[in-house]
């Protein structure tokens, strides 16, 4: 009923428009209004059916799925940008993205909750305190210098690269019961302990993140910047991940994050780079896996929204409602009750219970049986979620996840370490 | 030939050629195009120049005598395709000859046939895959060989190496061998073996002597097969292989990830000549379009 009612009231107003310019080409805007759909383009891990149910519920916003790996997303932007409305994408593909012009900068006074968005993006801090800095940190690329610029810009201005969404802070995942012992440090990925029982992650611009990590804390190489390598410095990387791979270090390596969750659940490897849903998928099923917290920090991530350069007037309306209401706190519940942080960390409070926010965000002990969103248990009363609190997490960050200048050497070489 | 006899000739085959022209001749000539271009990290950029070539071929001379990453990756994929090859044409050989002449009634000969291809109903991956929880460190290889005390501890070598890929590369294409195989086999006269018997022939010498020779336009039909599908493969040796044994597929994969499509589109071109000549060897063996 209420369908109909603004049906009419959408068809009298746009007739009326249509009467007063004296044109009756309004017609196709009677039938997107009732048809509310969002083209999404992202790798769709931060979204699900019940974030599409409680988006339909509230704003009758469908969402139509493209759905594609992290680097399928660049290409698919540079390629075809008028086959999506919205991408999802990561803060490190922007220094791909924005020179082609396909997407356009976010307008920010549109984004009601723009005020509240994490310190980590906006000024590269938390709590007060600095977090690392080296790659592609957000608050480098945030801003543009306007709308239709190709440039990143150093002061804020009112037009946002992406509008961030979900971030969070990357570590080595492990198997306490078959390693049975403590592990602290990034360099025991590399420890011929676990010869034939590791395994890294085979998407090279982040895989070579986690393996300037490991070097450093070996204590062979200092980098000025591990997300931005000299061509040497890359040779030095891979060498020393090609030596390793051929005294038969690694297991297997994966680029798929299913593949990480059965290399880890069937015991083949023991220490690993691991993404934090794995993590929770390999808990889910009762096998013990910790995200290791390491001495050097982190490698952080963080996503964010953008508009195809070819989305435009009232689908573009449609994209910053959903936009809005994606950062107005049920996503962001549920993603924090998955171990990623909401980039409005505000408005997800709203959703969460107290305890749960205790445990994901302050770092407490539980109080109680801790779910995962699907409703099987993550954590039982006492536990401490690895890593402990938001602000040490975050503040224990090393580095971003990177686009290098030298991308296109470094491509070549991890070739050569696959090959090795 | 009259005039007529030409244009209809020439008509009658411009449906096939405006196809293989579309959708084959001219992909390839834009691959090849391609090829010579530069690129940045988000556009290509038409030009010609051989960087693309150099940096496939970046340090294979100068790192003599050890193997830059293309030669290393060739070698290997070379290696699987000489390994599957071998093994499939064997199997499939052996399983064709059982068809064609041990199995007696027709009725029969088709219903076994068919069951070859019952693998066939599921997807390659899942054919793949299902190899995993068998072969794995905890699989049902491993755990049974250390609960009969054969082995103290789970063969590492399995899963995720060249004998996983292998296995995996046999079970997959072993079909595509014993297809074209049974096919000569079945248009073998029999009177000719009978005939070789008669002239005082063992089994041994009518099956080297009479059998393998007609068969051999099938042999290299399945050969051709298998080797082309092996050297483009990347999806098995990723799987089987853990991912950390290089192919040639994988690199170009990785590439057009990266949206290095020139870099990409050279190596395919080095792939396609590779393939190329391997198979320009074998019909030099046998003159297929002769045989058939």
């Amino acid at each position: 009923m209420a369908k109909t009612l603004s049906r009419r009231t959408m068809l009298k107003t746009t007739g009326a428009a249509a009467a007063f310019t004296g044109v009756s080409l309004s017609a196709p805007n009677v039938i997107r209004a009732n048809d509310k759909v969002v083209r999404y383009l992202g790798t769709a891990t931060t979204m699900g059916s019940e974030i599409d149910k409680k988006l339909f519920e509230d704003t009758g916003i469908k969402v139509q799925y493209i759905p594609v790996t992290t680097d399928e997303v660049t290409k698919r932007v540079l390629t075809q940008p008028n086959s999506f409305d919205i991408v999802d994408t990561e803060y490190f593909s922007l220094p791909k993205l924005v020179p082609s012009g396909n997407i356009l900068g976010m307008d920010s006074t549109r984004i009601s909750q723009f005020d509240k968005i994490s310190t980590t993006h906006t000024l590269g801090e938390i709590g007060g305190k600095k977090i690392g800095d080296q790659g592609t940190a957000p608050k480098k690329v945030f801003y543009l210098k306007d709308e239709f610029s190709n440039e990143f810009s150093d002061e804020p201005t009112r037009w946002a690269t992406l509008i961030p969404t979900v971030f969070n802070a990357d570590t080595l995942g492990i198997r306490p019961d078959l390693i049975g012992r403590p592990i602290s440090t990034w360099a025991e990925l590399l420890n011929p302990e676990f010869k034939g029982k590791a395994s890294i992650l085979n998407i090279p611009s982040i895989g070579i993140m986690d393996a300037a990590m490991v070097v450093e804390s070996m204590g062979e190489y200092q980098y000025p910047d591990k997300g931005n390598m000299t061509r040497e410095e890359i040779d030095l990387t891979i060498d020393i991940l090609i030596e390793a791979k051929q005294q038969g270090h690694f297991r297997a390596l994966w680029s798929d994050f299913n593949e990480s969750v059965n290399l880890m659940a069937s015991g083949e490897v023991v220490i690993q780079s691991m993404w934090s849903p794995a993590i929770t998928a390999v808990r889910t099923q009762g096998i013990p896996c910790v995200y290791q917290p390491l001495k050097e920090g982190y490698r952080a991530w963080a996503v964010g929204f953008a508009l195809s350069a070819a989305t435009k007037g009232y689908q573009a309306d449609v994209c910053y409602e959903f936009i809005n209401w994606y950062l107005s706190g049920f996503v962001g519940g549920h993603l924090n009750r998955q171990g990623y942080y909401s980039a409005v960390p505000s408005t997800a409070k709203e959703y969460m219970a107290d305890y749960e926010w205790d445990y994901w965000m302050l770092g407490k002990p539980a109080t109680q049986d801790i779910m995962a969103p699907d409703g099987k248990k993550l954590a039982g009363a006492g536990e401490v979620r690895d890593g402990g609190s938001f602000e040490e997490r975050m503040g224990g960050v090393a580095c971003w996840n990177a686009t290098m200048d030298e991308n296109r050497y470094m491509v070549r070489k991890w070739n050569e370490f696959v090959a090795a | 030939m009259t005039k007529i006899q030409t244009y209809s000739a020439a008509l009658l085959s411009l449906p096939f050629t405006l196809v293989i022209g579309l959708f084959f001749v001219l992909p390839l000539l834009l691959v090849v195009m391609v090829s010579f271009w530069d690129y940045t990290s988000y556009s290509i950029i038409p030009d010609f120049i051989f960087t693309n070539y150099e940096d496939i071929f970046y340090g294979c001379i100068g790192k003599l005598p050890s193997l830059c990453t293309a030669f290393s990756t060739y070698l290997s994929t070379i290696k699987f395709v000489f390994i599957t090859w071998a093994v499939t044409l064997v199997v499939g050989f052996l399983v064709a000859l059982f068809l064609a002449f041990c199995v007696r009634s027709l009725p029969m000969q088709v219903a076994l046939f068919l069951l070859c291809t019952i693998p066939f109903w599921t997807s390659n991956v899942i054919r793949m895959i299902s190899w995993i929880p068998l072969l794995g460190r905890n699989g049902l290889i491993n755990t049974g060989l250390v609960d009969v005390g054969l082995i103290e501890s789970p063969l590492e070598w399995l899963l995720y190496s060249e004998f996983a890929v292998v296995v995996a590369f046999v079970h997959l294409y072993t079909l595509f061998m014993v297809v074209p195989i049974f096919n000569s086999m079945m248009r073998i006269d029999r009177s000719l073996l009978e005939a070789a018997y008669d002239a005082g022939a063992s089994t041994w010498q009518a099956l080297t002597n009479v059998v393998i020779p007609l068969c051999r336009p099938g042999i290299i039909i399945g050969s051709i097969f298998v080797v082309t599908i092996v050297m483009g493969d990347f999806i098995t040796i990723g799987v089987m292989g853990g991912q950390q044994i290089a192919s040639v597929g994988k690199i170009i994969n990785v590439e057009m990830q990266y949206l290095q499509f020139p870099a990409a589109a050279a190596n395919a071109v080095i792939l396609i000549i590779t393939t190329l000549l391997i198979i320009y060897g074998m019909t030099r063996i046998v003159d297929v379009r002769k045989e058939l």
